[in-house]
């Protein structure tokens, strides 16, 4: 997972410029270089721990806190940091957020810490964390930065909680059960039992369901994009060649 | 890493078209489904109805929303094929949404979304049993046993099993038993004599009723074996291997393990070594590879029989070997007529 990190990073150096806009940077966390779908980072908590929705929810929340801690921080020392020394202080940066994310779930959501287990601490290694740090926050003002850990969590964390929900719904035939881990005793209700007498579909609450829902999903948004490539193809023949072309009649072009 | 370029043998066999192969290995099941329609009730061809429908309608939805073209491939028979053996593999009550379920993911998810016939790196008909072993453990472990057995004594009429299979039979508890293969592995601490004594599954009677299934499906292969549809090294090297494994381990502890005739006429040997490894889209093609592949597929069977979480291993042996076959055509590619046989074997560098 490590080197896949590195991948991504050169490959999207260039569209992340300093000047990259606002608008792009949301577009991009969102949609274009989703971190689940597109850079297929973060795979490991994400194929483990999406078997319910406040799974999928806790943990998407928990790297979100330290995405954008990661990055403001990254991005404040971006002037002070030799290049050499960057990925190990990007590092400590990264697991110092961590540690205290995981301590006020410890304090706040014992037993949520507890369902997520390693994968709390595990977020240190969560490339997709990693890759914006270096990519992203360590060649660009806080304001983008921070923009772009948010976007890109944010992206992250859809995606988590739609396969936490195919999988609850298809495993369990119920969404949102046990929400009151993450959200107090107010969420106890929130538990929808979609289908009753459910008989459980143990496929999909075990890690192959996981995969063959990402599948699902990426294979969904590759649709959609090829789609809209279509839609934009054709509307470019329609209004016609922007400019009309001298043809050359007469002698060779060399 | 290359892999061999193979002309297609599922769409020319023998000369035969796809339609005809398919044909002949559906009809070759038919002892099998005889007999256990004979010991076990209507069940099996109740299953069998709603898995062709199942299989039909999926295979139309998806070939339609690929914008195939759908008669054509409908009559090729592939799907009712990957149907019927899903059928006969399921027990004979399971509730009529694990079929669904299963015939419906062994065509969409196991087939269609690979590229439709031919293009499947695993058989369908057993990624669909294996969702459905993993998914729903209690209905698949709910065999029928044979009337002398069971506390009710006789088999379940037309409208019970209709009852079992699409809503609920209170009375079904009195028809189930173990199979052979389940009371074995939950002998526990008893030794083999102990166990073939006491244990109901394993009384004389219960072990001939699935000694005639399996001869039933040995007919079949053999009645395929003739019609050149198959070749013989995936089920000899298969049938084999299980016997050396189970005789070896036999011999080596006789109080904890069964006898070689127990492991090959109980559970599906017989069924998974002429019709389910022989599969030709996602089995090996050479003849040493088919040799390995079915030994290979024995070995894990016989692993899982023994020390594995499942009474029964076929589907997942094959599906490991499945994994697996690309890789062994690579190393016994056949030798090229009229050319030396290779002194240094396939070196990847000197390719160029």
């Amino acid at each position: 997972m490590k080197m896949s990190a590195e991948v991504t990073t050169d490959e999207s150096t260039q569209d992340s410029g300093p000047s990259a806009n606002y608008a792009e940077i949301i577009y991009n966390g969102i949609w274009k270089n989703n971190p689940a779908l597109v850079q297929l980072l973060g795979l490991c908590p994400m194929l483990a721990v999406t078997s319910t929705v406040v799974n999928a929810l806790g943990l998407g929340l928990a790297t979100m806190v330290v995405l954008v801690g990661s990055n403001i921080a990254v991005s404040l020392i971006r002037n002070y940091v030799a290049d050499a020394v960057r990925l190990p202080a990007f590092v400590m940066i990264i697991a110092s957020f961590t540690t205290c994310i995981e301590l006020i779930m410890q304090a706040y959501t014992y037993e949520l810490y507890q369902i997520l287990g390693i994968f709390i601490p595990l977020i240190v290694t969560n490339c997709a964390i990693l890759g914006r740090a270096d990519a992203f926050a360590s060649r660009n003002p806080v304001l983008p930065s921070a923009l772009d850990g948010f976007m890109m969590a944010l992206g992250f964390m859809v995606i988590l909680v739609t396969l936490g929900a195919m999988r609850e719904l298809i495993g369990q035939g119920t969404l949102f059960s046990d929400m009151h881990l993450l959200f107090g005793d107010m969420a106890i209700h929130w538990k929808w039992v979609v289908f009753e007498n459910y008989p459980n579909v143990l496929f999909a609450v075990l890690p192959p369901g996981a995969f063959i829902g990402l599948g699902l999903l990426i294979a969904g948004k590759n649709y959609l994009d090829e789609r809209e490539k279509k839609r934009l193809a054709v509307q470019k023949a329609q209004d016609g060649p922007s400019e009309s072309k001298r043809v050359r009649v007469t002698g060779q072009a060399s | 890493m290359a892999l061999l370029r193979i002309t297609s043998p599922h769409t020319q066999r023998a000369g035969h078209r796809t339609a005809w192969v398919m044909q002949m290995v559906i009809l070759a099941t038919i002892p099998g489904i005889i007999v256990q329609s004979w010991l076990f009730g209507w069940g099996t061809l109740i299953n069998l109805v709603i898995a062709c429908i199942t299989a039909l309608a999926s295979e139309a939805a998806i070939l339609a929303i690929r914008r195939r073209a759908v008669g054509f491939f409908l009559k090729d028979y592939s799907a009712l094929l990957t149907a019927v053996l899903l059928g006969v593999a399921l027990p004979p009550i399971v509730p009529w949404w694990v079929t669904v379920t299963a015939v419906g993911f062994a065509i969409i998810f196991a087939k269609q979304l690979y590229g439709g016939l031919g293009n499947n790196p695993f058989n369908p008909a057993m990624v669909g049993y294996a969702i459905v072993l993993v998914s729903f453990p209690v209905p698949m472990s709910q065999w029928l046993g044979v009337q002398d057995i069971i506390a009710s004594g006789n088999t379940l009429s037309f409208m019970q099993s209709l009852q079992a299979i699409f809503h609920h039979l209170p009375a079904v508890d009195a028809y189930t038993m173990a199979t052979p293969l389940d009371g074995f592995k939950h002998k526990d601490l008893l030794d083999s004599q102990t166990a073939f004594s006491t244990i109901p599954a394993l009384q004389a009677a219960s072990l001939n009723s699935w000694l005639w299934v399996n001869l039933a499906y040995l007919a079949g292969g053999l009645a395929l074996l003739w019609l050149r549809i198959i070749t013989w090294h995936t089920p000899v090297a298969l049938l084999a291997a299980l016997f050396v494994m189970a005789t070896v381990f036999h011999l080596i502890d006789p109080n904890n393990t069964a006898t070689p005739l127990f492991h090959l006429t109980t559970g599906a040997a017989m069924f998974g070594a002429f019709f389910i490894a022989t599969d030709p889209v996602s089995s090996c093609t050479s003849n040493r590879g088919k040799l390995i592949y079915g030994a290979g597929i024995a070995i894990l069977i016989y692993i899982i029989r023994s020390w594995g979480g499942y009474p029964d291993g076929v589907a997942f042996g094959v599906l490991l070997m499945n994994f697996a076959a690309p890789l062994i055509d690579y190393y016994t590619q056949p030798r090229t007529y009229g050319h030396k046989k290779a002194k240094t074997g396939l070196k990847i560098g000197e390719d160029n």
